[in-house]
């Protein structure tokens, strides 16, 4: 593993693979009674937040705190941030702190690469979202209830998602998920199609390696999973599409679309959902979706990144979860 | 008064001969000169072009002293060989009175280094609500022509034309920011493949191309004559193509950095790379350069834009857009145009002094170099090959796109009125 993880792109398949395996791990550690490793134990991760974003944050802090590391939250509301303190200030404050990990999501698209590249730190960078760019723990949790679902928890260990059919429907112009999404994605093998009414489909899309559609209802017949992305009501204002109930039409996902995507299909949401916008509530409450799921796994996920990131030579999670075991 | 021998000088690239400067003029030019009574200067074989002269220069005097002031501008043109700079309006308060400009001028006059032309704003406060009095700064001791909003764009079409009409009426000329804002909000690199995959914000270049073709139609109809500056795409060449074909007074300006840079380097998310308007594709850098060498583009001009170190030591969206480019303006030019077998140093003296001292109508600036001339001479030594140091620039700010990239030449000598301001490429 590298020391940071900035960008889906930057992942092999084999180091997607990886991850996906450990956070199957790591799954089996959340069945226990006491769901806490002590791998992390004495390490310091700091959840830097630019943006509010319970939901992520939370997920990294129950990560971490599983690992047994020392959690800091630090977020930019009410902080020396709020004072016009800069991103390398609080960066060189941070790494006089002695944080082992700066876990980041910040409103502008590079901040987390320029946290890891500027030598303003000497930990590991974790992108929990920056921007419009990417939010690549997202994607692999994305990926890894996939292959949950599609091909199997024990089953699907060692593998990846070749010929699988993934589409991933709503704002992909804005949207740090889809990027993420169709990097990780295409790297596990699996074919990716965006669809989304042209106003929302980035200029230059053309070199990304999926496809592009405008029509939902031509793919869902041939889609193993539909990802629906959230899709800001305010966009509409900024002339993207007409009105909130021209989309929900043309492009969200009710039981009536449903019914019409294979029998194993699942609908995926990353949350939080706008009910009535790009989902019914039949569909986002029907089994099919993983919603939820997602949000579990995303625990998993970035237990799993921490550890290989912060890890390093330490021993493995098997062998320490087999010595617990044996106790 | 001073006497000055240069020895062994290609003019204009052409064969070495002496150049004797008495004073302030061009005394003699020959071989084999007498070198009596002259301070004595060995060019073996260096390039001599007339002193430089940029459209497009951010000094930040008044109000931003802490990225450059006057004087430090100036010392940086010279070390670039430019012997007189336009100084842009956007300062803090804005130069769009008489009183501003005066002063601007006045600085430009103590620093002794390199002549200072003041640009005036368009509009007051460069809001492109309301003209400002540009009789006024024209009548003033800066005697302004060149009127410019730039860093944002006359975007409302009235007060654009009628600038335009306006200033015909002392040979001035509004040189444009072509930027249409609605369809740049957010902008923050060349809208592409590449922004694309960063999730940066776009800025098109139709948002560059739409007001460009609005406004050579609009000079056309009233008349005047307007100067695009830093067009950055290939569509804004075609444009311009078509207004000068049609006879148009339309003129236009490129930078070095859109001469060599692509937006590629933005994928660093290094904020050195953000500029406005930004860095566009392989496609649009060599049209641009084609477009410099047959002149559908008129001339360089740096958009010099000095910020401080914090604003750039930053993320990329928080940074401010803009690059110095004094000191490096002759050596991007160099290995773009001339090493790439474009422009012939006659070529680079047309484009980097005599047009951009034409279109801001300067009279002592952008001569020939022949005997009775303004003695405003570059000496560049075209053989040099170094790698930039930003820690050796004279401007006060180090925000280059080039640091540790090698770039050929060096100005070594440059002498504004027959007196050196740079000696053996050193400030004098």
């Amino acid at each position: 593993m590298k020391r940071h993880l900035i960008s889906a792109a930057d992942l092999t398949r084999d180091d997607a693979v990886l991850i996906l395996d450990t956070a199957e791990e790591m799954a089996r550690v959340a069945d226990r009674p006491i769901k806490k490793l002590p791998t992390l134990r004495g390490r310091t991760v700091v959840n830097l937040f630019y943006e509010d974003s319970t939901r992520t944050r939370i997920s990294f802090e129950a990560a971490a705190k599983r690992l047994s590391a020392d959690v800091i939250n630090f977020s930019a509301k009410g902080s020396s941030v709020s004072k016009g303190e800069s991103l390398k200030d609080t960066a060189l404050t941070l790494e006089a702190m002695g944080a082992d990990a700066v876990v980041i999501r910040h409103h502008d698209s590079g901040a987390p690469h320029r946290l890891a590249t500027s030598g303003w730190i000497g930990g590991s960078v974790v992108n929990a979202g920056d921007g419009t760019h990417e939010h690549p723990t997202q994607a692999l949790l994305d990926a890894f209830t996939m292959r949950r679902r599609l091909v199997g928890a024990d089953a699907g260990l060692g593998k990846d998602l070749s010929g699988r059919r993934i589409t991933v429907v709503g704002d992909i112009l804005h949207s740090r998920v889809a990027r993420s999404n169709v990097h990780l994605l295409t790297t596990l093998g699996a074919e990716v199609t965006l669809v989304a009414p042209p106003t929302l489909v980035p200029i230059g899309v053309e070199n990304w390696p999926c496809e592009v559609s405008y029509d939902l209802d031509a793919v869902l017949a041939t889609s193993d999973a539909v990802m629906m992305l959230r899709v800001q009501r305010e966009r509409m204002n900024a002339a993207f599409f007409p009105t909130e109930r021209e989309y929900a039409r043309r492009y969200g996902l009710d039981g009536e679309r449903m019914a019409r995507m294979p029998e194993d299909a699942i609908v995926m949401h990353p949350g939080p959902m706008n009910r009535g916008m790009e989902i019914t509530a039949e569909v986002a409450d029907s089994p099919r979706c993983t919603a939820v799921e997602q949000v579990t796994n995303g625990v998993s996920i970035r237990m799993a990144v921490l550890y290989l990131l912060l890890g390093g030579n330490e021993p493995a999670l098997t062998t320490t979860a087999r010595t617990e075991e044996s106790k | 008064m001073s006497k000055t021998l240069i020895r062994g000088a290609k003019i204009l690239g052409g064969e070495p001969q002496d150049v004797l400067i008495d004073g302030e003029t061009v005394a003699e030019i020959g071989t084999g000169l007498s070198a009596d009574g002259a301070r004595v200067v060995e060019a073996d074989g260096q390039i001599l072009l007339p002193g430089l002269v940029d459209l497009h220069t951010h000094l930040r005097e008044p109000g931003r002293e802490d990225s450059e002031t006057v004087l430090t501008g100036t010392k940086a043109a010279a070390a670039g060989g430019f012997t007189a700079v336009h100084a842009m309006a956007n300062t803090f308060p804005v130069a769009d009175s008489a009183g501003v400009v005066e002063q601007v001028w006045r600085l430009g006059q103590e620093s002794g280094y390199c002549d200072v032309q003041p640009i005036g704003a368009v509009t007051v406060g460069l809001e492109g609500k309301k003209l400002a009095e540009l009789g006024a700064m024209h009548e003033s001791r800066a005697g302004v022509r060149v009127f410019s909003d730039d860093g944002k764009c006359v975007d409302d079409a009235v007060i654009m034309r009628r600038a335009l009409e306006y200033v015909k009426a002392f040979d001035g000329v509004v040189a444009q920011h072509a930027q249409e804002p609605r369809l740049t909000e957010g902008a923050q690199m060349n809208e592409g493949l590449v922004s694309a995959e960063l999730g940066l914000g776009g800025w098109p270049a139709v948002a560059e191309e739409s007001i460009i073709a609005r406004d050579v139609l609009l000079a056309a109809h009233v008349g005047s004559r307007v100067h695009i500056c830093h067009l950055s795409t290939a569509g804004s060449v075609e444009i311009v193509r078509w207004a000068k074909s049609k006879g148009w007074n339309v003129t236009a300006e490129v930078t070095p950095h859109h001469l060599l840079l692509t937006d590629e380097l933005v994928r660093s998310y290094n904020p050195v790379y953000k500029v406005n308007p930004p860095l566009r594709t392989e496609a649009d850098v060599l049209a641009l350069r084609e477009a410099l060498a047959d002149g559908t583009i008129d001339c360089v001009a740096t958009d010099h834009a000095p910020h401080p170190h914090e604003d750039k030591d930053c993320e990329w969206g928080a940074a401010a857009m803009g690059m110095v480019g004094l000191e490096t303006a002759l050596s991007v030019v160099q290995q773009t145009m001339v090493d790439s077998g474009l422009l012939d140093w006659a070529g680079v003296a047309d484009r980097m002094s005599f047009r951009p001292a034409h279109i801001g109508r300067l009279t002592g600036h952008g001569r020939p170099v022949s005997v009775g001339e303004p003695a405003n001479l570059t000496l560049h030594d075209s053989a040099y090959r170094g790698v930039v140091d930003p820690a050796g620039f004279a401007s006060r700010s180090r925000n280059t796109p080039y640091e540790g990239r090698e770039l050929p030449g060096r100005v070594t000598h440059t002498f504004l009125r027959g007196r050196a301001t740079v000696v053996d490429g050193k400030l004098a």
